[in-house]
């Protein structure tokens, strides 16, 4: 719904007239419902800095938050959300800080006193920092999805290290339940490394896999056979006897893949399969 | 038509597949190597997929059946350099290349070839009577 020529005219009038009175009501407004969190001083700065661009998109003569006039006033919403998204705020915090605005003008504005004008002025003026409200809201639910995202790709990141143990051995630690996304990024990893390090041994250590199903087996033989593909042999260790009870209940065949107990016995393996320069661990020049 | 060359290189026989493979080029492949193995006598056969981006059902299998020929022919096949953008295609696909050895480079599967081969023990055997162990 969008203002009246005149309501945003008065609106921004009151905004630049009454200014300090409205800017420390809405200050103290809005730091209440954020219990200390927030101090009034950090949260009074926010608050002042949207009323200051509020009433320049008024006196531009924005009647709503859809056109040109406020792009700037959106950029400062954007940017409060994103603010308070980060520090760990919720949606309706971040949005009652907006709605104070409303209580402050009531009172500064002396609505009561007003009579009819002034009520309907102030009923627009709602409609307005509703949508402001919204607003946030929207830009809020934005940047908490862009913080999810991108903390799941530190993650994936962090969870997937490929570690060289021994000249033409390379290992894969992994950590945490293995799903299709995950094992991809692993099997991706592990070929990679296979080739920059010229290494024909590979270990799967799943030491830190919680559980192992159809699915977390069916990925790591996938990779075995890929590895097996390019030339490299694949290990499976860290197999824990409860895992090897659940693989052997399913019935989860593992072929002729080598699988050793502990990381330190699929080392033990590689080394005396791979011959006697890999024995010395001589580098290769 | 675009042939893939063959190199001899001692008992080796090399294939250096630097394009993508049509269809085509890999059945003519097929048949060269065939021809070269029987001309050169060679007990190895190694082939570089370095540059192979794309590998499809067809030149997967047409690699299987060059490793099935040479088989038959006595020269081991030892495919080398597949990308592991390749190699999580063909196991997405299914397809495992069965009966085909792997290597990561051309070196290791030289290697390989190396260790595999017999040792050739019969100069050491007098009791063959071959024209020069009857002159020594």
């Amino acid at each position: 719904m969008a203002l009246k020529a005149e309501q945003s005219e008065r609106l921004g009038k009151l905004l630049s007239e009454r200014s300090e009175k409205i800017s420390k009501r809405w200050a103290e407004a809005a730091a209440a419902p954020l219990k200390g969190r927030l101090t009034v001083a950090e949260s009074g700065r926010q608050t002042t800095e949207l009323q200051l661009q509020l009433q320049k998109s008024l006196s531009d003569g924005a009647v709503n938050l859809d056109n040109s006039h406020t792009a700037e006033l959106r950029a400062v919403l954007t940017e409060l959300s994103r603010g308070r998204a980060r520090q760990g705020f919720t949606a309706t915090e971040t949005a009652t800080s907006i709605f104070a605005l409303k209580s402050a003008l009531y009172e500064i504005g002396e609505v009561e006193k007003g009579g009819e004008t002034a009520l309907r002025d102030y009923v627009a003026w709602s409609a307005f920092i509703d949508e402001l409200g919204l607003f946030t809201f929207e830009a809020f639910s934005k940047a908490r999805e862009h913080i999810i995202t991108e903390q799941s790709e530190q993650l994936l990141e962090l969870s997937t290290p490929v570690v060289k143990l021994w000249e033409g051995v390379v290992a894969v630690p992994l950590v945490g339940t293995l799903d299709s996304a995950r094992a991809q990024v692993v099997m991706e990893r592990l070929l990679q490394a296979l080739v920059d390090t010229g290494s024909p041994y590979a270990i799967i250590d799943i030491t830190g896999v919680p559980a192992v199903d159809t699915q977390v087996a069916q990925h790591v033989l996938k990779t075995v056979m890929a590895a097996r593909l390019m030339g490299a042999e694949c290990i499976v260790s860290g197999i824990r006897p409860q895992i090897a009870q659940t693989i052997v209940a399913l019935g989860i065949e593992f072929g002729d893949i080598a699988t050793k107990a502990t990381l330190a016995d699929a080392l033990r393996h590689a080394i005396r399969h791979g011959g006697a320069e890999m024995r010395a661990g001589k580098r290769e020049s | 038509m675009e042939r893939v060359p063959i190199l001899k290189i001692g008992a080796v026989l090399l294939v250096s597949i630097q394009v993508d493979m049509q269809d085509q080029m890999a059945l003519q492949l097929q048949e060269d190597l065939g021809q070269r193995i029987v001309d050169t006598g060679c007990k190895g056969v190694i082939i570089d997929i370095t540059g192979l981006d794309i590998v499809d059902s067809f030149v997967g299998r047409t690699l299987s059946t060059i490793a099935s020929i040479s088989r038959v022919l006595d020269a081991e096949t030892i495919v080398v350099g597949m990308r592991p953008a390749v190699a999580i295609t063909l196991v997405e696909l299914g397809l495992s290349l069965n009966g085909i050895r792997t290597a990561l480079n051309v070196e290791r599967g030289l290697e390989l070839l190396a260790r595999n081969a017999e040792p050739d023990t019969l100069d050491d055997l007098d009791l063959i009577g071959g024209p020069e162990a009857t002159s020594s």
